[in-house]
Parts: structure tokens; sequence; C-alpha cells
């Protein structure tokens, strides 16, 4: 099943909330006020109504299906966008996230009462720790880029702690654009690390660039790329001669899971993207859950507070008397509804489920690879993980573009590949199919991929009209930024 | 489980395909040393069955807000999340999306987007809302980022009356040394004002304060902070808007919010929404994703991410966030929950949060061993109370014991209490008598 496509052939465009709204109408129900009325002072009150629509319930119901009916999920069809892992979201998740002793539990109930919820997170920091080979972890940062600035905020205070900061990050140049952002919020610089001819981190030029002024460097691995950093032991030699520590990108986590762990790659943080690895929904843009996951020389600079268990009184508390601690990286205690769904991922799966993940993803990247090289060569030569990174460049004697290839999926019913990412590499496709695809959709997608190499040769242009089967074709982006247009 | 679809025939044709014989070789290359050899310790996968009955246990373990009356506040709030607001948000198309990269397959995300923004500016008298952050308090420390950025230096000045966990938060990042954070007490004591200066970046107030109390006279920080060139950030609740004056007229630059209470649940404390609203002075200081109209090569109209000169994918080190993945899904359920209220409905729930709460105040404050923490203050939704003859921890425990969430309890030693349109008189009567016993 390679999924249903996007068409044009929906209710009309003009659709909005502002065009639904009608003065008088309503959806909203409240029971009759059952206390005396009480006013507030004439100087706190509201006296102009914000202008929200007017409309009734039908008409948002009509209005919001719609929506759903010109947007592209997992559920409707083939995602392979690269470092995105966009797997299957399993149903089940969402049937336990919904129980009313997790989704109505209110965030400030004293421990008590929330002895279950804190069960979970307990032993969802156990296995998240053993899939990295970790010994502690925060299940508090709401996304992986959060993640990220928890685990340099470690860092930082890691080093602090002995007396001097330091001053600089080292990354990459194929890292995801979140790392060098990161790092700049975290007090650091980011210094830019090569990749050498075979599209891994260049150790001859790191070595170069390692001096006791670096606190760490962040690394995905396999690397944005999609290619294993097999020199990883020499890389952390490297740092950690010099006093350095070693992040952990977990982006690419779903190559590897159960396979090889980060902790005895040498890493000492590691953030994963339950996004990602762990299928929960990504909801359009979020939400995520970014734990991060340290080696015990660390621990103590965890965010609080952390989960504890005291196994002589069987009970689950929340530990806040840890004077290191970074302190606080969200309100309260971390994405619960989107770790709960985690939970049902990591334990639903159990260890022989989680080893099948990882290599049926691999498998499923490497197959798709060789079904498509021939007409977009790999940027770079070495055997692939869960993603790879090929290249349109041969078809730009064509006049064609990564981005025009994308489009053209588009209107044989897939959803593209990343395009222009990693930036190191000339149109770029990045493309990671996951491990719950089949064959069938893998061989669609390649047969589609080779369809749209030889259009590019034979009828260009129709590359350059792409999509035409959607709500809407080609959007005007730079109008957008020159004319900002951000509400009704 | 298990959602991989390959059967074994599948396997060995794939690997074939790839000149291969066996699934280790995909992983030959990477060094002996790193290998795992042998199985996680986790246990072993379970069927959808078991899993279920198994996290069923634990959801069995937790008192919740059914089975407690809810009066708990500091931050989260049991408001009614009307029936079509997952109805809708959970539609599979736009609940397994990812962030839209591809617009052309993302209209109804990106169309959402921009009626979310629109809702938003129109709540808080302000120009301009990005497309949803973390929570409320990461996305103060967002707003502090764009006033530091904005004014380039590096003091903030946050009232007492803010909720400490914002505080918290934001030193935590401050630990990075982009900026000081120094908290002035509540009540307030004359002299605020002198500790402003030209080093000051951003004044920072809540209201309703974490306390549930209206501000009155912390106003003039926001006027002394406008003339020493520094951003006023206020927080603010989204569901006072119907009643209370926006941030846009109390003299606020940036105003954020915890969005937990347009139509999300719960839930722990997450996912909820970090909203966050700006002047147009600052539309390119905002962070994250950010939604703009456009036209497609026809001439229709359609959305796409715009500004993204401002985001980490371009920019890099150089970007005003790091925020990449946000909170798209529960901005959604905000755009359907505000659809639902309108104007009207937003006005009537405030006026019922204002009633309900005034009442509770009143019958409690009648009870011997309560008094109001600040007794002359107004309040929305939420006041403080001082237990002068018991623990307000014990109270709290007590009155969970006879079936009452209320709380949390302030460093100060205070009780808060929040009443939402969801409660009933009944409710609030029942919960007066069980406070009567428990707190004497």
């Amino acid at each position: 099943m390679t999924g249903a496509p996007v068409r044009n052939d929906g209710p009309p465009l003009a659709w909005t909330l502002k065009g639904l709204s009608k003065a008088g109408r309503r959806a909203w129900t409240l029971p009759a006020l059952d206390v005396p009325e009480a006013e507030l002072s004439e100087g706190h009150r509201r006296h102009d109504p914000p202008d929200l629509p007017e409309v009734a319930e039908r008409d948002i119901v009509r209005h919001f299906t719609r929506l759903s009916q010109i947007n592209y999920g997992v559920d409707t069809g083939f995602y392979p966008l690269g470092s995105c892992s966009m797997k299957y979201n399993p149903k089940v998740a969402e049937t336990v996230a919904a129980l009313p002793g997790f989704q109505r539990l209110h965030p400030l109930q004293p421990e008590d009462t929330i002895q279950g919820a804190l069960e979970l997170l307990w032993r969802l920091e156990r296995a998240l720790c053993e899939i990295t080979g970790m010994a502690r972890a925060t299940l508090q940062p709401p996304a992986g880029a959060a993640g990220e600035l928890t685990g340099l905020l470690i860092m930082r205070a890691y080093h602090q702690k002995s007396g001097n900061p330091r001053t600089k990050v080292l990354i990459p140049d194929s890292a995801h654009g979140t790392n060098p952002a990161s790092v700049t919020l975290a007090g650091y610089r980011a210094v830019q690390v090569p990749s050498d001819a075979r599209g891994l981190v260049d150790l001859g030029a790191l070595e170069k660039l390692v001096d006791d002024d670096v606190a760490g460097l962040m690394l995905t691995n396999p690397n944005t790329l999609g290619l294993f950093e097999e020199e990883i032991e020499g890389i952390a030699r490297a740092m950690h001669r010099v006093g350095a520590l070693l992040y952990y990108d977990g982006a690419n986590l779903n190559a590897i899971i159960g396979k090889v762990r980060p902790g005895d790659m040498g890493f000492d943080i590691v953030h994963l993207n339950t996004h990602k690895t762990f299928a929960t929904p990504h909801g359009g843009g979020g939400p995520g859950a970014g734990p991060v996951a340290v080696s015990p020389r660390l621990e103590a600079f965890l965010p609080s507070p952390l989960i504890a268990y005291d196994e002589d009184g069987d009970r689950y508390f929340w530990e806040r008397d840890r004077p290191d601690a970074i302190g606080r990286v969200h309100g309260f205690n971390g994405n619960f509804g989107v770790l709960v769904r985690a939970f049902a991922y990591v334990f639903g799966h159990g260890r022989d489920g989680l080893r099948e993940v990882g290599e049926r993803a691999v498998l499923n990247a490497n197959y798709l690879a060789c079904l498509v090289r021939q007409a977009y060569p790999m940027a770079y030569p070495g055997r692939p993980m869960h993603e790879f990174v090929a290249t349109a460049r041969p078809l730009k004697k064509h006049g064609i573009r990564a981005m025009d290839v994308a489009k053209r999926l588009i209107d044989l019913g897939f959803h593209p590949s990343t395009v222009y990412f990693p930036l190191v590499v000339e149109e770029a496709l990045m493309v990671e199919p996951t491990e719950t695809e089949s064959k069938e959709t893998l061989d669609a997608f390649a047969d589609a991929m080779l369809q749209v190499a030889q259009e590019a040769e034979s009828d260009p242009e129709l590359l350059h009209e792409a999509p035409v089967t959607t709500p809407v074709r080609r959007l005007d982006e730079a109008k957008a930024a020159r004319e900002l247009k951000l509400r009704w | 489980m298990r959602f991989a679809p390959h059967t074994d025939d599948d396997v060995q044709a794939m690997l074939a395909g790839c000149g291969l014989s066996s699934v280790e070789e995909l992983f030959q290359h990477l060094p002996e040393g790193v290998r795992l050899d042998r199985d996680l310790d986790i246990p072993e996968g379970l069927s959808e069955m078991e899993l279920v009955a198994e996290m069923g246990r634990m959801a069995r373990r937790n008192r919740h807000a059914d089975d407690l009356v809810c009066f708990a506040g500091g931050g989260a709030y049991d408001h009614y999340v009307p029936s079509l607001v997952w109805a809708l948000t959970g539609r599979s198309e736009i609940y397994t999306s990812y962030t839209p990269y591809q617009p052309e397959l993302s209209q109804g995300i990106l169309q959402a987007l921009f009626e979310y923004q629109s809702m938003i500016c129109e709540l808080t008298g302000l120009e301009v809302s990005n497309a949803s952050l973390y929570d409320g308090p990461t996305a103060l420390v967002e707003a502090v980022h764009m006033a530091v950025g904005a004014t380039r230096r590096g003091r903030i000045l946050v009232s007492g009356s803010v909720d400490p966990r914002y505080v918290e938060t934001l030193r935590t990042y401050g630990n990075a040394e982009h900026f000081s954070v120094e908290v002035f007490p509540y009540p307030y004591q004359p002299g605020g004002r002198d500790r402003l200066g030209d080093d000051v970046a951003a004044v920072v107030l809540q209201h309703p304060n974490f306390f549930g109390a209206l501000e009155n006279q912390a106003w003039e920080m926001f006027d002394a902070a406008h003339q020493v060139g520094a951003r006023t950030i206020q927080v603010f609740d989204p569901l006072s808007l119907g009643v209370l004056a926006p941030p846009g007229e109390l003299g606020a630059d940036i105003a954020v919010a915890e969005g937990q209470v347009l139509g999300n649940h719960l839930s722990y404390g997450g996912p909820y929404l970090g909203i966050i609203a700006a002047r147009m002075q600052d539309v390119r200081r905002m962070p994250g994703r950010i939604a703009g109209e456009t036209t497609d090569v026809e001439g229709r109209p359609g959305y796409v991410l715009t500004l993204q000169a401002r985001e980490q994918h371009i920019r890099r080190e150089k970007a005003t966030s790091n925020i990449c993945t946000n909170q798209t899904l529960m901005a959604y359920a905000a755009t359907v929950y505000l659809s639902w209220l309108g104007p009207e409905g937003l006005r009537e729930l405030g006026r019922h949060c204002v009633a309900k709460a005034r009442y509770a105040s009143e019958r409690l404050a009648d009870l011997s061993g309560v008094e109001l923490a600040f007794g002359d203050a107004e309040f929305f939704k939420e006041f403080a109370v001082h237990t002068t003859q018991v623990d307000a921890q014990d109270v709290q425990r007590r009155l969970i014991e006879v079936g009452f969430l209320v709380g949390p309890v302030t460093e100060e030693g205070l009780l808060l209490v929040s009443v939402t349109e969801r409660r009933t008189r009944e409710e609030i009567d029942r919960l007066v008598k069980a406070f009567e016993e428990a707190s004497s």
C-alpha cells in the first residue's frame, strides 16, 4: 500500500473561518450561571471583544474536516522525509494515552496520588538508559532541540564545576541546523568540522581543532548523510583526551537501536526524539519529547526534579534536592502524554522487536538506494544505514533541480524526500523509508523516482509545472516573506 | 507488537536486490568494539492486549480529575474540552503529519496555523503571533531572548508574583550568560522603579498573577521600562481575555501564555502550548515557525511557512531560536476550541470563572481557619488562601481523602484554589464544607 494522494477536487479553497463567520451565530454552550454574578472593576475590563469567528458547530466540523482532507500524514501514505523517521504511529498508543488515569492528571498533584504515572516515567527512563547505554535520563525536554540545549547546558555546568566552562563546541558540517543554534543559545561558539571524502568526520581535521577550550563535539551517528561514523572510537578518544565531552544527537537512533549503543561508542550525553525513534505522532510540527540521558559523571547536572524510586517502601517520588542540577527546562514534567506513547512503543516492541526495527529500517533504506542509484547517484560511496542521501545533480543538465523532482513526486502520489539537506551535498535528496514500509511500497516509490528521472530528459516542463494535482500549486514564498500577511 | 510488514521472502528478495545474503552484512562495517553483543535488558515484546492491560494497571494507580473534583491550578486548569476539539484535531491526516515542509501537501496544517495566529493576535491585542512554542515557561524564555536581542542588554526584572516555575525555567536558560534574572518582591514595595536603568532588557509581569490576583500598581513598572528603552513582557491567561483588558492595551510589547486552557488536556503537564505574541517591531526576532498567506502560480490563495531566514535550518548559529519541533497539534486544538467559543462564549466563560471564584472565595473566607492571602485583590479564576490553624499541605492531603484536589501549595505556604467554569455551586458548597473540617 503506497497510500492516497492529496487531490485538488475537494471543497473550495476560499473556505476560511473568517469567511464562515456571521454575527450572532454560535457553537458554544455553558450551563446557566448558578452563583451570584460578580463584576470586575471598570479598570480591568475588556471593552472591545476580540474578533473571533462566530460560527455554528457544523461549520467548524466541516471546516476542519476539509483542512484534514488537504493535508498529508503518515496514515495517508509513504512519507520518506530524511532524518524525520516518519514511521507508522501505532493506534494502541492513542488508546492508552487517553486513559483518564493519564490524560486527566493535574501536573501538581501530590506524589501519593500519581504512583502509576511515576512508575511509568521511571520504567521508561530505565529503558531509555538501557537503549542508549547511559546512567540516568531526564524526561523533561519537550522536543529534540530542547534536548540539545539541555544537554549543552549540562555540558556547560560540568565544565564550569571544574573551573572553566570553555568556549567552543565542534559540529560537523553536515549537522542539522538545530545543533549550531543550540550551541549559541548555550553560550558557546560553534566551530565547524569538515567531512572527508567518505562523508565522515575528518578525524585528522578534528584532531587539529581539538584543544582544551573545546567543551564538546555534537555528533549524529549514523550521521545526517546516513553513514555510520566508523572512526567513532578515535573521535571519542580525541575528545576525551582534552577533557571534552561527546554529545549524541539521537535523530538517527532508529538505525542502530538494539545493535549499538551511544554509551558504548564513548558518548557522554544523548538526546532522543520520541517522535522519530518511538513513533509518537508528530502532529504537523509537534509535540515531540526530547529525553536526555547522560553518563554517570554528568548525572548530578541533569535538570530537576528527577524521578526516583524507593525500593524498600515501593514508592516513586520526585527528587528535588540536587544542588548541581542545571534547573528546570520545562514548566512541568515534560510532554507526559508523548512519553506515555513512547512507553507503549518501547514495551510493546520489547528487546526483540526493537532490534528488528533497526534491522528493517536499514534493510529498507539499502534496498531503496539500490533501486534508484542508477538515476540518482549516492552522494558518498559508503553503505547507507536507515537513510541515504542521493543527488539529483545528473538532472541539472536538463534544467531540473531537486525541488522539481520533489514536486513531480507529489503528482505521482508520494510525499517527497527531504531536499537540499544536508547542505554539504549538491541537489540533495535525503530519503528515509523507515521500517514500517513494505517492499511493494518501496518498489512503487522507486518506479516513480525513475520515471521522474526519465521525464527530466523527455519532458522537463512536466517537472517545472508540478505539482498540478494538489489543492494549490507551487506557492510564492518570496511574496510571503516580502508582503507579510501573518493574520486575517 | 511488530509493525514492519516484511515476510521472510521479502527480506530475502530485498537482500538479494542489494547483493547481500544476510541482514548482519548491513551492519558489518560497524566497528566490532562498539557493537552490542547481547540483547537489550528490556522485557520481551507484548501483544496489544497485554500492553493495554499493563498500562491500564498503571493508569488505575493514579487519582485524577474525573475521580477528584478539581480545584487545582498553579498554571494548569481543568477547563472543559468540548467533544469536537479532539474529534477534529485527531483526524489522522493532521495528527500524523510532519512539519509542513511541502506546502502543497500541508495546506490543512498551514491554514489552521494562520487562523491560530490570527486568533492569538485578536485575543492579545498584539500584532504578530508565531505558530506555537513548547509551553508557557519556555515561551517566556523565548520572549526574553527577543528582548535581549532588541535591546542588546542583559538584565531581566521579574515580578515576585510571576509563577516560580517560569522564573526557575528562565534562570536555567540564564545559565548560558546571555541574561541575568532579578526578582522584585511581591507584594510590591515602594521604589520598584529605582531598579530600572539603561541596562535593563525587559520587565516581566504576570496578570492575573501566580496567586490569581489582578495586578494594579505593577503597571507603573511597564511605563518605567519603556522610559529606559526596555521591553515589557506580560504572562497572561488566554481564557481571561473575554473579560480582562488584553496585554496590547496594558502596555505589553510581548505577551506569553500557557495555552493548555485552550482545549488541551491536563495530561500531567504536557504536551501543552506555548503562546507568544508581539508587536511588528519584533517580528524578525520572533522564534520558531510562522505561517503566512501568499498565492500559488495560478494566483490562488495559499499558505506557507514564512520568514524562515530567522530560523535554525537557514541561519544556523545566528538563528533567533533553536526551536524546530513545536506544539503545532496543540495550537490546532486551540484553534478549534476558540472557533467553538467565539467572542461571546469567551466572554461568558470568563464571566462564569469570575463569579464562581468570587463565590468560592467568599464562602471560604467565612471559615474560621481560612483567610484570603491577598484580601483586597480582585481575581479572575484563582485565589490564594492562608490556612491559619492547619498546615496547607495537611489541608491539601485531607481534602484529597474526601475527594477534592486543590493546590498547589506555594513556597510561602499558601494554598491556591482555582474555580473554572466546570465547577458547580454544589461542588463549591461541598468543598467549603470539607475545607471547614480539613482546616480546623
